[in-house]
């Protein structure tokens, strides 16, 4: 168990997806202007998230990976260039069919997630978990913990972002750095927080 | 011809991706730790920017709007594994280096940004320049950035020492912040700045000012 809690910790914060790996950037500076939009899209993100990499995993186990086609009787198969597409793929389709559940059974959140729902499918966060998945030889479990935290720390960090984005309206910002400019530095003064949770371990 | 030229270089300063678009950031940030892997990554952009912007261009009359996403993201997925076996096959340790960021490309903003904008209402020429230019753009921004971290981080380019380290002997003591995630942003924001009061046309209006009176207004 304690395993599964500290690799949720190191996807979190440690390895903060958008912090240490700048993913989701795009979507992380434009999306962050107020506190309500940033947490309906943290939470869109958390989800797909916690079901893209396992799902992603299972493909990559059962279909893509070398000699995964034994159970099909094709031992020599080696699928593994075709991951980029399939993960894609995947994660537009899931994003797709998120959207239709929400909208048929949660209307409310739907209409709170609106446009960052379809948004999510061009948001490097997911692919790049779903990357980190393959490149570091997760298993089912640890691939869904990783996605769960994953997801977790990304939202964290926008939400964080947001809140000090709505103090900084009143501020005199000089002109160059206006909007774009500012938020950069707060993101790598950010940045520079979350190295300070560099090395916990559990 | 002139309009030409406008496409190929209006993104390398005044209407350049990162600066002013907005796109492409994420790996922007990541591989610029060193020369090598950013010079790297900014050909493999170009090429998929160039290459798609043409091919989503070329079929433009045949895809559905609805499913136009999807089609796109298959058309750049397909450019973006080519260039990915290419790395693999010819720079293995460099393309090790890049890690996750080559198959990133896929989800690049820029590549999407310009095919959604530009590749699907202009002819295969226009958006083959294009792609090329806003590749050119990233690259302007990525070796710049790429350029600094190395030099002050480590005392390199592309490997060679160019100043001599403390611990080897030299004069110059490696600020080891440059090497780390933050010293990216703070770099990108302050090229940002610079290239804002260079083109004031840039600069963002802000949504809230304290005195009525303020320095924008007296100038």
């Amino acid at each position: 168990m304690a395993e599964y809690v500290n690799l949720f910790i190191q996807a979190a914060f440690v390895e903060n997806l958008a912090l240490t790996f700048f993913l989701g950037m795009c979507t992380f500076l434009a999306v962050s202007k107020t506190i309500e939009t940033a947490l309906g899209l943290g939470l869109a993100v958390i989800a797909v998230q916690s079901i893209t990499v396992p799902v992603n995993y299972l493909i990559y186990e059962y279909l893509l990976k070398e000699g995964a086609l034994a159970w099909a009787g094709l031992p020599d198969v080696d699928l593994s260039f075709l991951g980029l597409v399939c993960y894609i793929g995947v994660i537009a389709a899931l994003v797709q069919i998120l959207e239709m559940t929400l909208d048929k059974f949660f209307p409310t959140l739907y209409n709170a997630l609106g446009i960052f729902l379809p948004l999510i499918t061009v948001n490097c966060a997911i692919l790049g978990g779903t990357l980190f998945m393959v490149e570091r030889q997760y298993d089912l479990a640890q691939s869904l913990t990783f996605g769960m935290g994953s997801g977790f720390g990304w939202a964290v960090a926008l939400v964080a972002l947001a809140g000090i984005r709505e103090r900084l309206r009143y501020s005199d910002v000089p002109d160059g750095l206006q909007g774009l400019g500012i938020t950069f530095i707060i993101v790598g003064l950010m940045s520079l927080g979350f190295m300070g949770l560099m090395g916990i371990q559990l | 011809m002139a309009e030409k030229r406008k496409v190929l270089i209006d993104p390398i300063v005044d209407n350049n991706p990162i600066t002013l678009q907005v796109l492409g950031i994420c790996s922007a940030l990541a591989v610029t730790t060193a020369l090598l892997p950013a010079l790297l990554m900014c050909v493999a952009l170009t090429v998929v920017a160039a290459m798609s912007g043409a091919a989503i261009s070329s079929i433009r009359h045949h895809i559905p709007n609805n499913i136009r996403i999807i089609v796109q993201m298959t058309i750049i997925a397909s450019f973006v594994i080519v260039v990915d076996q290419a790395l693999k096959a010819y720079a293995f340790e460099t393309s090790k280096q890049l890690s996750v960021f080559v198959g990133l490309i896929i989800t690049n903003c820029i590549i999407l940004g310009r095919a959604e904008a530009f590749a699907m209402n202009n002819g295969v020429g226009m958006s083959f320049l294009d792609g090329l230019g806003n590749g050119l753009g990233y690259s302007a921004v990525l070796i710049l950035v790429a350029t600094l971290r190395e030099l002050f981080g480590a005392g390199t380019l592309l490997g060679y020492p160019i100043l001599k380290t403390v611990a080897e002997g030299g004069w110059y003591e490696p600020n080891g912040l440059m090497l780390l995630p933050p010293s990216a942003f703070f770099i990108i924001g302050l090229i940002i700045w610079a290239v804002r009061t260079a083109r004031p046309k840039q600069v963002e209006k802000p949504e809230y000012q304290i005195h009525e009176v303020h320095r924008t207004e007296v100038l």
